[in-house]
C-alpha cells in the first residue's frame, strides 16, 4: 500500500502539481495499478532487454541551425535574443 | 619518480571521502578531495545534432535546432568525433575502455535543460580505472581516475534582478548539446594546490590531444567532493575557472574546520561556489534529493568501441615532451616543466629554439616572456613568433642588452594588446632613443674602444677595476658626451664578460 | 479555430483541419493521408491531443511527413488522439473524444482513434497512426479498418513526439490491406536521424498465397477477459486462413501473464521523462516567468496536462525512483526479454501468430471509468510492442454490428509476410 504522503512525495519528485481533492482518488488508482504490477514479482530472473545494435554514429559535420526569429517566435517571451524563463534563484 | 597513492586496486584498502577514519597528517586533519571535471570537446558540431559549436561570438539562440532545443519529436544522433576524442582522453589517462558503454537519461528539471533530462552516461561509462601523474612537492604524484564519460552541456542562464530580489531568467540555448567529457578522480587529492595541479595536468593533456581549448570561456567546469577525514563529505558545484578551484576548496576547508572547531558536525550536502564572493553557499533542498531516476536512453544505441583504441595513436604527451626538451635542447627540467605545462608555450618555444641558443630561448620564453604575459593577463597565442624570434636573434648576437631587450619586449606586447601592428625590435629600439638607438650606436663605439684598447681590457679582465674608468672615458670622448656614463659602464661590463649565457 | 464536433467533422476525427499540399507527384498522388497529431508538421499546429501543446507550430516536418508529401499525398489534417497516446479509446484527448463511425455513441479505440475514424468514415483514404501498445491496431479493430504496427526500427521516429520511445512506431492505416501496404512502402525509407532505425525498407509482396504457412494460436490470446463472441468470431477467421492452406498450430505464450504489467511500467517510466520538456519556456502555453521555477513548472503541468497523463507521469516517476527501480523498471525489462524469448521460440515453430486484436468490441463513450480496466483492454496488443515485432489488425466481421479485428503477428522485419496473410484473409473472405 502506498500512502497519500508517499504519493505526495512522488508528485514532488515528478514536479507535477497535485490538488488536495485529487489526492485520495489518485492514491486509490495508484494502489490499484501497483497491485496489478505485483505480478512482476513472479518474473523469472534474466538479463534484461537489449536492443542488440551498437555504434550508430553520424559524422561530425555542421548542418544549418534554425533562424533565430523562428526560435524566438516559438517561445512566448523573448528578450534581446534570449528566451525568458522563471527565476531559479 | 612516482609515488603511488592507494594503488591497491581491487584490494579492500580504498580511501573514500568521509570514510570515518580519524587521521592527522603534519599536525592537521587530512583533507580529502575528489574532482569531477567537465571539459567541452572541440568538435565541429554538437554531440547529438549538426549545430555548430562555434557559438561564443554569436547572438543567443542562433546555434539551435529541433534536437538541441528539445522540440517535440526530435531525436539525438551521436557525433562520431566526440566518441573518438573521448577515447583519446581515455587512452592518454591510462583508462580501461568498456566493452559496452551506454547513454542514460539523468532526469531533473531546470530551464536550461531543454528536454527535462540530460543525456549522460551512468552505470556503463565509456572508460574506467586510469591515472594521471601530477607535479607534487618533490616527487610526482599519481592521481587515480575513476571514470570518463560523455554527456551534453545544458544551455546558459542569465539571472535578472539582484540576488536579494531575483526577477526572472534569460536563457541562451547555443551551449545546449555541446559535447562534454566528464573525468572523475578518486579522492586522492590532499590540498587545493594539488587539485589545481591536477586540473592543470588534465588541461595540458587534453590540449596536447587536440580535443580541448582551455582558453575558451566556460570550457571547463568542476564539481569537487571535499571532506576532512572522519567527517561527512560536501559536494561543491559550479566551479568554472582554474583559479576558482583553489579558492573554492580553500574556502570550504576553512569553513569545515570552523564547523568542527565549534564542536558541530559537517553536514553532508551540496553547496554552490559563488565565484564573485569567493564563498560556497548551501544549495536548496530540492536539488539535494538527488534522485535522478537514471535509465538507458532509448533513442540511442550503445557504444562498443573498445577495439577502436588500438588504432588510436597518441600524440606526444607533456611528460614525453619534457624529457625530449631536456635531452634535445639541454634545457633544465624546471624550464622544461614550465614550457611543456602549456601546449602553446611548448610549441612557441620550439619555434624559438633554432635561434642558435636554446638555453637562452628557454630562459626568455619560460621566465621573461611568461612573466610579462602574466602581468598583462595575455595569452601566448597573441605573441607574434617572428618578432620574438628577431629579438632572440639579436640577443644571441649581442646586438641588444638584456635590459634593452626586456624594454623592447614590453613595447611589443603592449602593441599586441592594443591591437597595433607589432614593430620589429630594431624599429622599436630606434624609436625609443633612450636605451635602444643610443645603446645600439654606443655598443658599436664600445666595441671599437674594446678592440683598440687591448691593454686596458687585459687590465680589467685581470681584475683592475680602474681600467674600466679609462675605457668609459674613451667612449665618452668618442660619443662627445651624449651617453650616460652609468649606462656606458653597464654596456662595457657586459661586453667585457666572457661570451655565453 | 473551431474544435470538437463540427458539421465538417461530426466524429471529431481531426484536431486540426488543414490542407497540407503534396510537394511532388508520386505513388500517393490524388490520395488523402490523414496524419495523427503527434507527428510533427511544419507550419501546422501539432498538439498530441494535449492542451500543453495548443498553439505549438513546429518548425520542421517529421520524416514520414516528408516522405508522403514527396510521393504526392495531400494531408487533410491532424487527427484526434488520446493525449500523448495515453489511452485506448481517444476519450483522453484534450480536445474531446472522437466518435466511432459505426456507432457515434461508442469509442473509436485509441490512441489513433481520429486516424481510424477519418479512414472508416471516408474523410481520408489512408492515415498515419502510431502504436505504442496497440494504438494503431485497437482503433483499426474498433472502426473496422486495416492497421499495421511495423517492426520496431523499420520507420523513422524523427518527428514523432515521444511517449515511450522503445515501444512505439508510426504505421499505416487504411480500408484495404493493399492501401495499407502501399503507405507502409512509402514511409519505410531510411532516415539516419533516428539511431534506432535500420535500413531495411518494406518491399510489398501481396500475392495472397499462404499455402503451407504455419500459423500459431496461443491459448493465452483467448484467455480470461476475452469476450466469447469476439473469440468465436476470431476463431472463425482463423479457420478461413486454414481453408486457404495455412496450418494452424495450438501453442502457448506464458509471458503473457506479466506482459501488460511490464508494458505499463516501461511506457510510464519513459513517459515520465519524455514529458518533462513541456515547461512552457521554449514553446507551448507559457509558464509564468515571474514565479519561481518549480512553482511555475508545476503550475503549467497541472493546468495543461489531463489527469491520465499526470497519473502516468506519477507512476513512471515512482517506477524509476530510488528504492523502486529494481522492483518495477528493472523487473519490467527482464519481463520484456522473456516476452521476446517467447516469440523467438514460437517463431521457430510457426511463421505467424493469430488471435483477436482486442478482447472486446468498442465500448460506449464514458463506460470505462477506472484507469486499470482501460489498461487491461491492451493485454493482447502490448506483447508485440515489448518485443518489437510487426503486428497487423485486419477486420474479420462483426459482433452485434460492431467490428472485430483479427491480429496477425510476425517475426521482426517480416512485415511483408504479416501483410500478405492479412491480404489472403481479406481476399479470401471477399471471394
Ligand atoms: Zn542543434
Amino acid at each position: 500500500m502506498v500512502s497519500e504522503e508517499e504519493v505526495l512525495r512522488i508528485a514532488e519528485l515528478a514536479d507535477i502539481g497535485i490538488g488536495k481533492e485529487e489526492l485520495p482518488p489518485f492514491t486509490r488508482d495508484f494502489n490499484a495499478i501497483l497491485d496489478y504490477f505485483a505480478v512482476l514479482d513472479r518474473v523469472p530472473p534474466g538479463e534484461g532487454w537489449k536492443a542488440g545494435i551498437a555504434n550508430v554514429l553520424r559524422e561530425d559535420r555542421v548542418t544549418p541551425s534554425l533562424p533565430q526569429e523562428e526560435v524566438l517566435a516559438l517561445a512566448e517571451a523573448a528578450e534581446d535574443g534570449y528566451i525568458r524563463a522563471p527565476r531559479v534563484m | 619518480m612516482t609515488v603511488p597513492i592507494g594503488m591497491e586496486a581491487g584490494s579492500a584498502v580504498r580511501e573514500t571521502a568521509g570514510s570515518g577514519l580519524a587521521a592527522v597528517e603534519g599536525g592537521r586533519e587530512t583533507v580529502i578531495i575528489g574532482l569531477e571535471v567537465h571539459c567541452q570537446l572541440n568538435t565541429e558540431s554538437k554531440l547529438f545534432c549538426g549545430c555548430s559549436t562555434d557559438y561564443r561570438s554569436d547572438p543567443p539562440n542562433t546555434h539551435v535546432c529541433p534536437t538541441c532545443l528539445g522540440l517535440p519529436g526530435s531525436l539525438p544522433a551521436m557525433n562520431r568525433r566526440a566518441v573518438e576524442y573521448a577515447l583519446l582522453v581515455a587512452k592518454a589517462l591510462n583508462c580501461r575502455v568498456a566493452d559496452e558503454a551506454e547513454f542514460a537519461r539523468k532526469n531533473y528539471f531546470y530551464p536550461d535543460l531543454t528536454k527535462g533530462f540530460q543525456i549522460t552516461m551512468y552505470n556503463r561509462p565509456l572508460a574506467e580505472g586510469g591515472y594521471l601523474d601530477i607535479e607534487g612537492d618533490g616527487a610526482e604524484k599519481r592521481v587515480r581516475i575513476t571514470r570518463i564519460h560523455l554527456e551534453e552541456d545544458p544551455g546558459r542562464l542569465v539571472h535578472m534582478g539582484t540576488p536579494d530580489r531575483p526577477r526572472y531568467s534569460l536563457v541562451d540555448y547555443n551551449r545546449s548539446g555541446i559535447p562534454l567529457i566528464e573525468i572523475v578522480t578518486e579522492p586522492d587529492l590532499r590540498s587545493p594546490k594539488e587539485a589545481r595541479r591536477l586540473l592543470n595536468g588534465l588541461r595540458t593533456t587534453l590540449e596536447y590531444l587536440g580535443v580541448f581549448d582551455g582558453d575558451q570561456e566556460g570550457s571547463l567546469r568542476v564539481d569537487a567532493n571535499i571532506s576532512i577525514r572522519g567527517s561527512e563529505r560536501v559536494e561543491v558545484k559550479n566551479i568554472s575557472s582554474y583559479r576558482g578551484v583553489e579558492k573554492a576548496l580553500t574556502y570550504e576547508i576553512t569553513r569545515q574546520r570552523g564547523v568542527l572547531r565549534r564542536g558541530q558536525k559537517v553536514e553532508r550536502e551540496t553547496r554552490h561556489f559563488v565565484e564573485a564572493r569567493g564563498v560556497t553557499t548551501s544549495a536548496r533542498s530540492k536539488e539535494q534529493e538527488h534522485d535522478y531516476r537514471y535509465f538507458t536512453e532509448p533513442d540511442l544505441r550503445p557504444l562498443q568501441v573498445r577495439h577502436w583504441v588500438e588504432g588510436i595513436a597518441l600524440p606526444e604527451l607533456p611528460a614525453a615532451r619534457r624529457e625530449r626538451f631536456t635531452a634535445q635542447y639541454g634545457i633544465s627540467p624546471e624550464h622544461a616543466r614550465t614550457l611543456c605545462g602549456e601546449l602553446r608555450l611548448a610549441e612557441f618555444f620550439e619555434q624559438m629554439a633554432p635561434c642558435g641558443n636554446p638555453l637562452l630561448a628557454a630562459t626568455w620564453v619560460a621566465d621573461t616572456l611568461q612573466g610579462e604575459l602574466n602581468y598583462r593577463e595575455m595569452e601566448i597565442g597573441k605573441v607574434p613568433p617572428a618578432r620574438f624570434r628577431e629579438l632572440l636573434g639579436m640577443l644571441c648576437r649581442k646586438e641588444v642588452t638584456d635590459k634593452a631587450a626586456v624594454e623592447v619586449l614590453r613595447r611589443m606586447l603592449d602593441q599586441c594588446l592594443k591591437g597595433e601592428e607589432v614593430q620589429s625590435p630594431a624599429q622599436i629600439m630606434e624609436k625609443n632613443m633612450l636605451g635602444k638607438t643610443a645603446g645600439d650606436t654606443f655598443t658599436g663605439i664600445v666595441r671599437e674602444v674594446i678592440a683598440e684598447c687591448g691593454d686596458a681590457v687585459r687590465d680589467y679582465r685581470a681584475g683592475r677595476g680602474e681600467a674600466l674608468n679609462f675605457l668609459v672615458g674613451q667612449v665618452m670622448k668618442r660619443t662627445r658626451g651624449r651617453a650616460d656614463p652609468k649606462e656606458l659602464t653597464r654596456i662595457l661590463r657586459e661586453e667585457l664578460e666572457p661570451q655565453g649565457t | 479555430m473551431v474544435r470538437g464536433e463540427t458539421q465538417q467533422d461530426p466524429l471529431n476525427a481531426f484536431i486540426t483541419l488543414a490542407e497540407i499540399p503534396p510537394r511532388a507527384p508520386g505513388r500517393l498522388s490524388g490520395i488523402t493521408v490523414a496524419v495523427k497529431d503527434n507527428i510533427s508538421t511544419r507550419g501546422v499546429e501539432t498538439t498530441c491531443g494535449s492542451r500543453i501543446l495548443s498553439g505549438y507550430v513546429p518548425p520542421y516536418d517529421a520524416h514520414v511527413v516528408d516522405l508522403i508529401r514527396n510521393e504526392g499525398a495531400l494531408i487533410p489534417g491532424k487527427t484526434n488522439m488520446d493525449e500523448f497516446g495515453m489511452g485506448s479509446s481517444t476519450e483522453n484527448s484534450g480536445f474531446g473524444p472522437a466518435r466511432n463511425p459505426r456507432d457515434p455513441e461508442r469509442v473509436t479505440g485509441g490512441s489513433s482513434g481520429g486516424s481510424a475514424a477519418a479512414v472508416a468514415s471516408g474523410m481520408a483514404r489512408m492515415a498515419l497512426g502510431t502504436d505504442t501498445g496497440g494504438s494503431i491496431r485497437c482503433p483499426a479493430a474498433f472502426c473496422g479498418i486495416v492497421g499495421l504496427k511495423p517492426t520496431y526500427g523499420r520507420i523513422s521516429r524523427y518527428g514523432l513526439v515521444a511517449y515511450a520511445n522503445s515501444l512505439e512506431q508510426i504505421g499505416p492505416m487504411a480500408l484495404s490491406v493493399a492501401d495499407c501496404s502501399l503507405l507502409m512502402e512509402v514511409i519505410s525509407r531510411f532516415d539516419a536521424r533516428d539511431a534506432t532505425m535500420q535500413d531495411r525498407p518494406y518491399l510489398p509482396r501481396l500475392d495472397g498465397d499462404i499455402r503451407g504457412m504455419r500459423i500459431g494460436v496461443p491459448a493465452e490470446f483467448f484467455g480470461e477477459g476475452v469476450d466469447p463472441a469476439v473469440a468465436d468470431r476470431v476463431r472463425k477467421a482463423i479457420s478461413v486462413l486454414e481453408g486457404l492452406g495455412a496450418a494452424i498450430v495450438e501453442c502457448a505464450m506464458p509471458s503473457m501473464e506479466y506482459a501488460l504489467a511490464a508494458y505499463y511500467v516501461t511506457c510510464t517510466s519513459e513517459a515520465s521523462s519524455n514529458l518533462a520538456r513541456f515547461d512552457g519556456v521554449r514553446y507551448g502555453p507559457a509558464s509564468d516567468y515571474k514565479k519561481p521555477w518549480h512553482e511555475a513548472f508545476q503550475e503549467v503541468r497541472m493546468q495543461h496536462f489531463g489527469p491520465e497523463v499526470r497519473r502516468r507521469i506519477l507512476i513512471g516517476t515512482f517506477a524509476l525512483s530510488a528504492g523502486y527501480y529494481g522492483k518495477y523498471y528493472g523487473k519490467a525489462q527482464v519481463a520484456r526479454e522473456h516476452v521476446r524469448e517467447d516469440y523467438s521460440r514460437l517463431f521457430q515453430e510457426v511463421d505467424l501468430l493469430a488471435g483477436p486484436t482486442m478482447p472486446t468490441v468498442a465500448w460506449k463513450i464514458g463506460e470505462k471509468s477506472d484507469p486499470l480496466s482501460m489498461y487491461l483492454a491492451d493485454i493482447l496488443t502490448v506483447p508485440a510492442n515489448l518485443a518489437g515485432v510487426p503486428a497487423a489488425s485486419v477486420p474479420c466481421g462483426t459482433v452485434q454490428g460492431l467490428p472485430v479485428g483479427l491480429q496477425l503477428t510476425g517475426r521482426a522485419f517480416e512485415d511483408e509476410l504479416v501483410m500478405n496473410a492479412a491480404y489472403a484473409y481479406e481476399q479470401g473472405v471477399k471471394a
